[in-house]
């Protein structure tokens, strides 16, 4: 069912974001990068520590046990030594929603319950408006989780903040607590047609299914993560305003490029919504100038993202 | 002078007279209305309320605010009264207890009206988060709800041996009694450690009710939302409260005066004393009002502006004004004048106080949702308003009702007017070798 851009992207990512991995920690380390595919005389290309590209015989590249491997995976805990980041450009956003309609169908949710919404901005009379996308910002200190009675929405070592809907009480603390109101509360039985409701889903793949009663936000898709894959709205965006990448290897990509997160936020002057906070996003935005793309308006409502279909039919 | 046999029988518990029945039958009817929407909100999820993403606290949360703020009014102004060895509390202090336990009792009802999950109430035992303030707020409830019961249940015990005499010819009822009044003689001993317990208790609540109302106003203090963030926020709760829970005690005071026909014990005297409590509360109430909204609006920051624009003179400003005019500023006015302190005006200030307060409350707690940091985007426009949907109303008319149905049951059941201690003062002594 996936096209085939997708499946290129998919495995670039694995084998920039897995090799970029090899460059870090002083290249003592390496990963499990090699699969059965790879023969001899074929080059991979690294990512070295100081940000350049080398390429060097796949054989070169020895195959190591990765932690996760030899612990138990824990959901609580997710991928060790990881630290998930993502780079929104917003020079390049024109709002053609593609991310909203992919985050829709891959999690079961709609309008107007979106994780994942894009908002027409305009900062002060003088400057011009911009479309920005806004969802969970997975903060490194959440304020959401602070203030969870139950321990039912959680932070993970990879830096990831996920819901489980087993624990949540409703009491919605975390909806007020969130500054950046990315909180989305199942106030009736959540309409998910092909959905088995009394399945019992996992926080790592938010959405299947939505419990009544209780909370969901964008869970920075760690399911796809998992398969090496980016995130959904990273890989369905048109003209690649989402980064998506590891803190610690350096490294973003947005399946077409790859590069160097440090200096793509020095660069560009990358920024966080709302530092003075303190709540930490992962996330930053790379302000709306040299736009790559016009401003096109268009009367912002919910009229207009209504449109998105409930999605009718399982996938896999 | 009046002998001991009459004062029993005059503050006794008595039976309900017709209009007594008529109450009983119609809070009954309001609360049963409550219970039946409140079963169909868990039927259907909390999609029955009007409450949405942006305006995800409502009636539910404010109500439970209030309640709250009634209570450590009860319980604080009992304690102060009790630790003060003034003769003139004596009929006072009982009620307060009373408005105290059933209104937190309450409290804790409305707040698990609120949650999406009742049924997962279990899991805040099971996997608690001690940094939580929804924590923290359990806990003190939690010993909170134990201590109120006790002020209210030990000092009585030497009423409930009486009850159980007066009681002989009604056999089960004096067996209640009996159980209640554990084994009380009234003997020296008993009499020590019974003024010890009183003391104990009496002392703990007054911290305890401190802590209750500021973790109250920490919940949402806590917050980054304008309008809740706020250092403020803890004094001002608690006079908050203090007004509110004033309001609520002269209004059942009245009421149980005029109903039970306490006049004799509860005099003009009394109310005056209240009256005046309540111009002082509503005066530092003001002062924190001040802090709360001027303070911000001098600096106008861009998020407080717009907040402050909506209370002043946008869609709340009508209630705003009404709990601001209404509720602090006409009261302490008109409570100036001696005229005013008698007990039916008292009544009249006192009613429009306490509906003014529950008003304030959800000025406090809606409008602060629905000015997000970002924008109200991509969602119809009926969710950047809140209004309470009729099952909100009505659950939230059934918790009322069932506060003051409590309220009215305890005073079927427990005198109001402490016999013992009345008769102490009056120094009527038991004809019985009491060694008193
Ligand atoms: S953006 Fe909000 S929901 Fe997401 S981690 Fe931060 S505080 Fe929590
Ligand atoms: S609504 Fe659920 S996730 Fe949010 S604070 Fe309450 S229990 Fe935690």
């Amino acid at each position: 069912m996936e096209d085939k851009s997708k499946n290129s992207r998919r495995s670039f990512l694995d084998k920039s974001l897995k090799l970029g991995l090899l460059g870090v920690v002083g290249g003592v380390v390496a990963t499990k990068l090699v699969d059965a595919t790879a023969q001899e005389g074929d080059t991979v290309r690294v990512l070295t520590q100081d940000g350049k590209v080398m390429e060097v015989d796949s054989n070169a590249v020895k195959d190591i046990q990765h932690s996760h491997e030899s612990e138990d995976y824990n959901v609580r805990e997710g991928f060790p030594g990881r630290k998930f980041v993502m780079v929104v450009d917003l020079a390049k956003c024109k709002n053609a929603l593609k991310c909203v309609d992919v985050c829709h169908k891959e999690h079961h949710v709609h309008t107007p319950n979106a994780w994942l919404k894009v908002f027409k901005m305009k900062d002060n009379e003088n400057s011009s408006p911009y479309w920005m996308p806004m969802f969970c910002q997975h903060c490194d200190k959440p304020a959401c989780v602070t203030v969870c009675p139950v321990d039912a929405t959680f932070k993970r070592r990879d830096g990831i903040v996920l819901i489980d809907n087993e624990r949540c009480i409703g009491c919605r603390f975390c909806m007020a607590a969130c500054p950046y109101n990315v909180r989305i509360f199942n106030w009736g039985e959540p309409v998910q047609p092909g959905i088995e409701k009394d399945h019992h889903g996992t926080p790592e793949f938010g959405g299947k299914p939505s419990v009544i009663g209780t909370v969901d936000k964008c869970d920075f898709c760690p399911h796809a993560i998992a398969k090496g894959e980016l995130p959904h709205c990273v890989a369905a965006c048109p003209t690649g305003v989402y980064y998506f990448g590891d803190l610690y290897e350096d490294t973003v990509t947005n399946g077409e490029e790859t590069v160097k997160f440090s200096k793509l936020i020095k660069d560009r002057a990358g920024y966080r919504l709302y530092e003075t906070m303190g709540t930490s996003p992962s996330v930053y935005y790379l302000p709306p100038v040299d736009r790559l793309v016009e401003f096109e308006d268009s009367d912002y409502s919910y009229e207009q993202v209504k449109h998105v279909p409930i999605p009718t039919e399982e996938k896999e | 002078m009046s002998t001991r046999e009459q004062i029993i029988k005059k503050l006794a518990p008595k039976e309900f007279n017709t209009l007594g029945v008529i109450w009983v039958a119609l809070l009954s009817i309001v609360s049963l209305a409550g219970i039946i929407a409140y079963i169909d909100q868990i039927r259907r999820g909390l999609e029955v309320t009007n409450l949405r993403d942006y305006a995800i606290w409502g009636v539910y949360i404010s109500n439970f605010v209030f309640f709250v703020a009634t209570s450590f009014v009860g319980a604080f102004t009992a304690s102060i009264l009790r630790l003060s060895q003034k003769k003139w509390r004596t009929p006072l202090v009982r009620i307060a207890e009373m408005v105290a336990v059933a209104a937190i009792a309450m409290a804790g009802v409305a707040i698990i009206l609120d949650m999406g999950r009742p049924d997962r109430i279990p899991y805040l035992f099971m996997y608690p988060r001690l940094q939580s303030p929804i924590a923290w707020d359990i806990i003190i409830i939690t010993i909170y709800l134990a201590f109120s019961v006790m002020l209210l249940y030990i000092p009585n015990i030497p009423d409930f041996a009486i009850l159980k005499t007066f009681y002989k010819d009604k056999p089960f009822l004096s067996k209640v009694y009996g159980f209640l009044a554990i084994n009380w003689t009234g003997s020296a001993k008993q009499i020590k450690i019974h003024q010890k317990s009183i003391k104990v208790i009496a002392v703990s609540m007054i911290p305890l009710a401190l802590i209750l109302q500021s973790v109250d106003a920490w919940l949402f203090s806590t917050t980054y939302r304008i309008g809740w963030d706020s250092t403020n926020l803890g004094p001002y709760f608690i006079s908050g409260a203090l007004v509110a829970g004033i309001g609520a005690l002269i209004t059942a005071i009245y009421m149980v005066r005029r109903f039970n026909h306490l006049e004799e014990f509860i005099t003009d005297k009394h109310f005056d004393k209240l009256g005046r409590l309540l111009v002082f509360a509503c005066l530092v109430y003001l002062y924190f009002n001040m802090n709360e909204y001027l303070i911000p609006a001098f600096k106008s920051t861009q998020g407080e502006a717009e907040h402050l624009q909506e209370l002043f003179f946008g869609q709340y400003s009508l209630m705003f004004w009404f709990a601001i005019g209404g509720g602090l500023i006409l009261p302490s006015i008109l409570l100036m004048f001696r005229k005013m302190r008698k007990p039916f005006p008292m009544f009249i200030i006192a009613i429009l106080v306490v509906v003014t307060s529950w008003w304030k409350r959800y000025i406090i707690v809606s409008p602060a949702l629905l000015h997000p940091f970002m924008p109200i985007q991509g969602v119809p426009e009926e969710w950047s308003h809140y209004f309470p949907s009729l099952h909100e109303w009505l659950i939230t008319g059934g918790t009322l009702a069932l506060c003051i149905l409590i309220i009215t049951i305890f005073v079927r059941f427990i005198p109001v007017v402490p016999i013992q201690r009345t008769l102490d003062e009056m120094e009527i002594t038991a004809t019985e070798n009491d060694k008193n």
